[in-house]
C-alpha cells in the first residue's frame, strides 16, 4: 500500500503545495501573488525530480486504478516543465500590466495534477476524475479576465462544450461498463483477447461506447469536427492563458488519446483507427485552410494548433511504436514552438497596450529585428521547413505513416503543410516585406528573453544533435507496447 | 594533411560564421558598421571561393569515387548520417556557387540600403546551403539543404524585389515547396524499404525495386526537380521570380538554383531509378521540346529584359533535361556543361540588365536603344554574353548545346531536330534584344547622360566574360573532370542494356578535343 503512494507522490506533493499556496493567498491577499507564483513554478520544476524518482518501470497501484510507466513519466515531465515555464512567464507578463492574480499559478497546478492523473489512469473512473479536475481548472482560467466580456464568453463556451463532451464520455463509459462489466483497462484488455480467441463478435454496445469516448477525447484535443470551441477560447482568454492552453493541456489530451486508444481500447484498434484517420485528415485540412483568412494572431494560432493535432494523430493512426515515438517527438517540439510563439505574443504591445492583430506586426523586422527573427523561426518551424525542428517532427510522423501504408494521410499531410506554409509565410511577409507602422514596445524582461532565446535556439539547432530526444521518446513509446 | 582537413564542412561553415559576425555587428546600426559588414560579407565569400579553388586543384579526375568524403554519425537511430563528398558532377556546381556569390554581393554594393544585414546574411546563408546541397551524400541531409534554400531566397525576392515582389516570393516558395514535399514522401518510401539514406548505397539498392515502384518514385522526384529546373509547364514561377527579384537574386537564381533540378536528375533519378528514367525519357523529351520552342517564342515577344532572359533560361534548361535523359555520355556531359555555361552566361546577362537598371530604373526594352554610343564597354561585354547565350562557336554556350544535340541525335533524331530549332530561335530573340537595346538612335532623352560601367562593375563582369570564352575554346578543362563520374552513372548496368537494344552505331564518347 505504501508503495502505491510512491507512484502518486508527485501529484500529492503538487496538491499539497497548491493548497498551502491557496491558503496563503487567501489569508494574505493578492499582495503576495508574485511569491506564490514563484513558489508554484519552483514546485512544478521540483516535481520533475519526484516524477523521475517514482521510477520508469511499469507498475500499477490502488487495485490497478493507476498506472505508472516510462510513457506516463515522460508525459508528466513535459507537462510540469511546460507548466513551470508558463508560470514563470506569468510573472513577466504582469510586470508590464499591474494586475496579477495569485489564483493563476494555483489553478495551473490543479489542472496539471488533473492531467497527470488522467495520463496515468488505468481505469475509466480515474481517467474521468483527472479529466474533470483539469477541465474545471481550465474553464476558470479561460474566464479569468473578469473585466473582459470576451474572456467570460470564452470561459462559458468552453465550459458548456466541455461539459457536453464530458457527458458524452460518461455515457460512453457507462455503455462499455454495461456490456463488459468493468471499467478497468487491464480487465478490458483481457476481454478483447478472449473475444478474439473465441471468435465471438464484439457487443455493439462496447463499440458505441468506444465511439463516444473517442469523440469526447477528440473534443479535448480539439480535432475536427469537434474543434469549434478552440478559436473562440484561444481568442477570448488572456494571452498567458492561451499560451498555457496551447502548450500544456494539448500534451495531456494527446497523451490521453494515446492511452485510451492503445490501452483502454487496445483490442479495438481496427475500429477506432478509422475514426482517427478521419479526424486526422479533417484536422489537417481545416487547420490549414481556415487559418488563411484569420486576422487575429491568436485565432490563427488556434487553427494552426488544430492542424498540428491532425499531424500528431497520423502517428496514432499508424498505431506502431514508431508512430507513438514520432508523436512524442512532435509533441515536445510543438510545446517548445508554442511556448516561444505565445511568449512573443505576450510581448506584442504598442504603448503598453497589448495588440494581437496580424497587421500589428507590419514591418517590425525593421523596428524590432530580433523579435521578428524569433517569430520567423517559430513560424518556419511550425510550417515544417528544414532545418528547423518542426521539420523533424513532421518527418518522423510521415515516416511512421508511410511505414504503415497510410499513403492518403501522408499525402494530405504534405499538401496541407504546403497550404499551411502559406499563412506562416504570410506572417513573415507582414513582418519583413511590409512597411512599418509603428514600433512595438521593446521592454522585454531578462527572464522572458531567456525563455524566448532558448526556444529559438532549440528550434534552430535541434537538427545538429537529435539523438537524445529520439532515445528518450523511443524508451517512452516502447512502454506502451 | 590536406586529405584530413574537412574542406567541405569548412566551405559550409565559413559563410555561416561570416553571417554570425554580421549579425553581431549589426546590433549597433551605424554608418561604419554598415560598411564593415559589407566588407565582412565580401571577404567571407572570397575566402569561400579561394577554398573551393583548392577543391578543384586537388580533385582527382581519374576516379569515379566520391572525394573529400566526410562521414559522421548524425541521427544514429535512423541510420541517417552526416555524409559529404563530391565527384565530377558536383564539383563544378560548388565552384559556380562560390564564384557567383562575391559577384552577387558586389552587384548590390551600392544599391542595397534597406535592411542591409538581413540582405548579406541571406546571401551568405544561401551560399552555405547551396554548397550543402551539392556536397551532401545523404538523402535526408540533401533534402534539408534543398528545402532550406527556399528561406533566404524568399526573403531576397520579398524584401528587395520589385513592385510585385510579394506575389513572386510566395509563388516561388509554394511552387518549389509542393514539389519538394513529394520528393520527401519518395525519400521516406525509399528509406523504409532500404533502411538507409546513404546516396552511394541507394544508387546500388534502389534500382533493384520493381518498375512499378520505380515509376511512382520517379514521378515524386520529377515533381520536385522539374519545378526546380524548371520544365514546361512547371516554369511559370520563374519569370515572376526573376522579374521581381533584385539583380543579385536573379543571378543566384539563374546561376545556381535552377541547376539543383538538373543535378537532382543526375544524382537521384538516373542512378537510382534507371528503369523508370528510360521509361519516362519520352515524356522528358516531349516536355523539353515544347519548352524549347514555346518558351523561345514567348521570349521573342517579351517587353521586359529580365523576363526575356528568364524565358531563355527555361529554353536553355530544356537542353539540359534532354541531354541528361539521352543516357549517353555525350548527352549527359553536354548537359552538365550546358548547366555550368548557363550558370555563367545567364548570371552575366542578369548582371548586364542590373547595370542598366541601376542607372535607368527600368527594365523595359523600349526605353533603351543606342546604348553603344554612351556605353561602349557595356556594349562589348553584353555582346559577348549574348553570343555565348546564342551558342556561337568559341563560346561556352556552343559546347553544351552541340554535345547535347550529338547525344540526342543518336537516341532520337526527331528530338534532336526539334531541339535544334531552339538554337535558331535563341539567336533570334537574343540578337533582336541586343539590337533594340544597344543599336539604333538614342530615343529616350534620359539615356543621353548615362554613364558606362564603373570599376566595380567591370571587376565582376570581365572575369565572367573571360570564363565564357575560355570554356568555349578549351572545354576539356571542365569535361575531363566530369568524364569519369558520368561514365560511372552509365555503367550502373541498366543503361548499357538500353544501348545494346537500340544497336546504336556510335557508343563512343565524343568530346571536342578527341
Amino acid at each position: 500500500m505504501a508503495g502505491d503512494f510512491l507512484h502518486i507522490f508527485p501529484e500529492i506533493f503538487l496538491i499539497v503545495i497548491a493548497v498551502i499556496m491557496l491558503i496563503t493567498g487567501a489569508t494574505l491577499g493578492n499582495y503576495f501573488y508574485s511569491s506564490v507564483t514563484r513558489i508554484s513554478a519552483l514546485a512544478l520544476l521540483l516535481s520533475t525530480i519526484l516524477i523521475i524518482f517514482s521510477g520508469t518501470d511499469k507498475a500499477t497501484a490502488f487495485n490497478e486504478l493507476f498506472i505508472s510507466s516510462a510513457f506516463t513519466v515522460f508525459i508528466k515531465i513535459v507537462l510540469v516543465m511546460a507548466g513551470a515555464v508558463v508560470t514563470f512567464m506569468y510573472l513577466e507578463y504582469n510586470k508590464s500590466s499591474p494586475s496579477g492574480f495569485f489564483e493563476f499559478p494555483i489553478l495551473v497546478i490543479f489542472s496539471i495534477v488533473g492531467m497527470m492523473v488522467m495520463v496515468s489512469a488505468n481505469d475509466f473512473l480515474t481517467l474521468y476524475l483527472g479529466l474533470e479536475l483539469q477541465s474545471l481548472s481550465l474553464y476558470i482560467l479561460a474566464a479569468s479576465n473578469r473585466d473582459s466580456l470576451k474572456s467570460s464568453e470564452a470561459g462559458l463556451k468552453y465550459f458548456i462544450l466541455g461539459a457536453l463532451a464530458s457527458g458524452i464520455m460518461l455515457y460512453g463509459i457507462s455503455l462499455v461498463y454495461g456490456f463488459t462489466g468493468t471499467t478497468n483497462f487491464t480487465a478490458l484488455a483481457k476481454i478483447y483477447s478472449n473475444l478474439a480467441d473465441s471468435d465471438a463478435t464484439l457487443p455493439l454496445g462496447v463499440l458505441i461506447g468506444m465511439v463516444m469516448v473517442i469523440i469526447a477525447v477528440c473534443f479535448k484535443v480539439s480535432a475536427v469536427p469537434f474543434h469549434m470551441w478552440t478559436p473562440d477560447v484561444y481568442e477570448g482568454s488572456p494571452t498567458i492563458v492561451t499560451a498555457f492552453f496551447a502548450a500544456v493541456p494539448k500534451v495531456a489530451a494527446v497523451a490521453l488519446f494515446i492511452r485510451v486508444g492503445l490501452d483502454a481500447f487496445g483490442g479495438l484498434i481496427d475500429q477506432w483507427k478509422q475514426i482517427v484517420m478521419f479526424v486526422s485528415g479533417a484536422s489537417m485540412i481545416l487547420g490549414s485552410i481556415a487559418a488563411i483568412r484569420q486576422t487575429n494572431l491568436k485565432r490563427l494560432l488556434a487553427y494552426s494548433s488544430i492542424g498540428h493535432v491532425g499531424y500528431l494523430l497520423i502517428g496514432l493512426a499508424a498505431g506502431t511504436v514508431d508512430g507513438i515515438e514520432a508523436m512524442l517527438i512532435y509533441l515536445v517540439i510543438y510545446v517548445v514552438m508554442s511556448i516561444g510563439m505565445f511568449g512573443c505574443l505576450i510581448f506584442m504591445r504598442r504603448d503598453s497596450i497589448p495588440v494581437e492583430k496580424i497587421q500589428d506586426l507590419a514591418g517590425i523586422a525593421r523596428t524590432n529585428p530580433l523579435f521578428a527573427l524569433a517569430i520567423s523561426v517559430f513560424m518556419l518551424s511550425m510550417a515544417g521547413i528544414p532545418p528547423l525542428a518542426g521539420f523533424f517532427g513532421k518527418f518522423y510522423i510521415f515516416l511512421a505513416a508511410i511505414g504503415q501504408h497510410l499513403y492518403p494521410l501522408a499525402i494530405i499531410g504534405v499538401i496541407t503543410s504546403v497550404i499551411g506554409a502559406y499563412y506562416y509565410l504570410n506572417l513573415m511577409r507582414i513582418m519583413y516585406f511590409d512597411t512599418p507602422v509603428a514600433s512595438l514596445d521593446k521592454s522585454v524582461g531578462f527572464g522572458m528573453k531567456l525563455i524566448l532565446g532558448l526556444s529559438v535556439i532549440f528550434n534552430i539547432l535541434y537538427f545538429i544533435y537529435p539523438g537524445p530526444l529520439l532515445a528518450v521518446t523511443k524508451f517512452a513509446a516502447a512502454a506502451l507496447f | 594533411m590536406l586529405q584530413d582537413f574537412p574542406i567541405l564542412s569548412a566551405l559550409i561553415a565559413i559563410p555561416v560564421i561570416g553571417s554570425l559576425l554580421i549579425l553581431i555587428l549589426a546590433v549597433r546600426e551605424t554608418a561604419t558598421n554598415a560598411r564593415n559588414i559589407k566588407y565582412i560579407a565580401l571577404v567571407t565569400s572570397l575566402l569561400t571561393f579561394a577554398l573551393s579553388a583548392v577543391l578543384l586543384i586537388y580533385f582527382d579526375q581519374d576516379t569515379a569515387d566520391y572525394q573529400f568524403v566526410e562521414n559522421y554519425s548524425w541521427i544514429a537511430d535512423y541510420n541517417i548520417r552526416y555524409h559529404l563528398g563530391i565527384d565530377g558532377i558536383s564539383v563544378y556546381f560548388i565552384l559556380l556557387t562560390t564564384l557567383l556569390m562575391p559577384i552577387c554581393l558586389l552587384t548590390g554594393w551600392e544599391t542595397i540600403e534597406k535592411q542591409l544585414p538581413t540582405y548579406l546574411v541571406s546571401f551568405l546563408l544561401m551560399e552555405s546551403l547551396l554548397i550543402g546541397v551539392f556536397a551532401s551524400l545523404d538523402f535526408v541531409l540533401f533534402y534539408l539543404f534543398f528545402e532550406a534554400v527556399l528561406i533566404p531566397m524568399y526573403l531576397i525576392i520579398g524584401i528587395w524585389g520589385g513592385e510585385n515582389r510579394v506575389y513572386a516570393a510566395f509563388k516561388f516558395f509554394l511552387y518549389t515547396l509542393i514539389g519538394s514535399v513529394l520528393l520527401l514522401l519518395g525519400l521516406i518510401y525509399i528509406y523504409l524499404h532500404t533502411g538507409t539514406t546513404d546516396i552511394p548505397t541507394l544508387a546500388a539498392e534502389v534500382p533493384k525495386m520493381t518498375l512499378e515502384v520505380q515509376r511512382w518514385l520517379w514521378l515524386a522526384f520529377f515533381a520536385s526537380f522539374a519545378v526546380k529546373v524548371p520544365m514546361w509547364p512547371f516554369h511559370t514561377w520563374l519569370p515572376d521570380a526573376h522579374v521581381q527579384a533584385p539583380t543579385a537574386g536573379s543571378v543566384i537564381l539563374a546561376g545556381v538554383l535552377l541547376k539543383i533540378g538538373g543535378y537532382g536528375f543526375l544524382r537521384f533519378s538516373l542512378p537510382m531509378l534507371p528503369d523508370a528514367s528510360s521509361y519516362f525519357a519520352p515524356l522528358i523529351y516531349g516536355l523539353s521540346i515544347i519548352a524549347v520552342i514555346y518558351t523561345s517564342l514567348v521570349a521573342l515577344m517579351q517587353e521586359d529584359m529580365k523576363k526575356l532572359i528568364a524565358y531563355s533560361s527555361v529554353a536553355h534548361m530544356a537542353f539540359v533535361t534532354i541531354g541528361i535523359f539521352t543516357f549517353r555520355a555525350t548527352g549527359i556531359e553536354g548537359a552538365i556543361f550546358q548547366m555550368i555555361s548557363h550558370g555563367i552566361v545567364s548570371a552575366a546577362l542578369f548582371l548586364c540588365v542590373g547595370v542598366v537598371y541601376d542607372r535607368m530604373h527600368t527594365k523595359e526594352i523600349a526605353k533603351y536603344g543606342g546604348l553603344v554610343e554612351r556605353m561602349p564597354v557595356f556594349a562589348l561585354l553584353f555582346m559577348i554574353f549574348t553570343m555565348a547565350s546564342i551558342g556561337l562557336p568559341g563560346t561556352s554556350g556552343f559546347v553544351g548545346e552541340i554535345l547535347v544535340l550529338i547525344g540526342t541525335y543518336g537516341v532520337s533524331k526527331l528530338t534532336a531536330i526539334f531541339a535544334a530549332t531552339g538554337v535558331i530561335l535563341g539567336a533570334a530573340y537574343m540578337l533582336w534584344l541586343y539590337k533594340r537595346v544597344i543599336f539604333g538612335e538614342i530615343v529616350n532623352p534620359a539615356l543621353q547622360t548615362i554613364s558606362d560601367m564603373n570599376m566595380r562593375e567591370k571587376c565582376f563582369m570581365i572575369p565572367l566574360a573571360v570564363l565564357a570564352i575560355f570554356l568555349g575554346i578549351y572545354p576539356s578543362a571542365v569535361l575531363d573532370d566530369i568524364h569519369t563520374s558520368v561514365q560511372n552513372i552509365l555503367q550502373s548496368r541498366h543503361f548499357i542494356n538500353i544501348e545494346m537494344k537500340e544497336d546504336a552505331p556510335e557508343t563512343i564518347t565524343i568530346t571536342p578535343d578527341e
